[in-house]
């Protein structure tokens, strides 16, 4: 089971926070992921669609797609920061 | 020393300041920068920003923090950094974010203020949605800001 939380402008596309999500055996990176998501859920392929820069974040730790994924990991998807 | 405070409540300048000098007994410079919220984003589109709701992800915006610092203290030598930032809604003339950096010498205390600011921006996760009486949009990371974060990868070690 991943913990999957949405932030922003993402977290408004998808119309929740976060949820829960079965990693099927055959995925195992962000990269692999992505498409998993897009498939499963129209919400997640909207998102992707509207959003020209997407971030990810695995365990609280900005994350390229190559990033390895396991089960039990926290994975964050969001846009680009604008703190300060 | 290092202080990361990520919350709704104001802070008071003088009173980060006293701590600074506290946290850094020998410190020969103190520079405190504190970044308000401005009543428009970009100058001359005519539209007055009403409030501003700041986002984040808790549980990873403290640590993004702190690794910011502690980036800023392996190119410099500092004696004490204190960050504070606000979330939830703010409006115009809000204070939003404080760093202060204690040093030996004024040029580091300068630099590292500005490394953190320009890192804070960008690479601690935050998000700012303005309201403007047309609606709300979220805030992208501005060009200037981008090309800020350059000129550090330039003399990156």
């Amino acid at each position: 089971m991943l913990q999957i939380h949405y932030f922003a402008s993402v977290r408004e596309a998808m119309g929740r926070e976060r949820e829960q999500v079965d990693l099927p055996p055959d995925v195992a990176s962000v990269a692999e992921l992505i498409p998993y998501l897009r498939s499963r859920d129209s919400a997640f392929a909207r998102m992707f669609a509207e959003h020209e820069t997407l971030l990810a974040a695995v365990n609280q730790t900005v994350a390229g797609n190559e990033r390895a994924i396991a089960d039990g990991d926290e994975i964050a998807f969001f846009p680009p920061m604008s703190g300060g | 020393m290092v202080h990361v405070s990520v919350r709704a409540e104001d802070f008071d300048v003088g009173g980060e300041y006293r701590r600074l000098c506290a946290d850094a007994p020998g410190a020969g410079a103190v520079i405190t920068f504190s970044g308000l919220v401005r009543d428009y984003y970009d100058p001359g589109d005519g539209e007055r920003v009403r409030e501003l709701r700041l986002e984040h992800y808790p549980g990873m915006t403290e640590k993004s923090i702190r690794e910011i610092i502690a980036r800023a203290e392996s190119r410099w030598n500092l004696l004490a950094v204190r960050v504070i930032h606000r979330v939830g809604t703010l409006r115009p003339g809000d204070r939003i974010v404080f760093a202060g950096v204690a040093a030996h010498h004024r040029g580091e205390a300068f630099a590292a203020a500005d490394f953190i600011m320009d890192y804070l921006k960008s690479e601690a996760p935050f998000w700012k949605k303005q309201f403007t009486e047309s609606g709300g949009e979220w805030i992208a990371t501005r060009h200037s800001d981008a090309k800020s974060l350059e000129r550090w990868r330039e003399t990156a070690d």
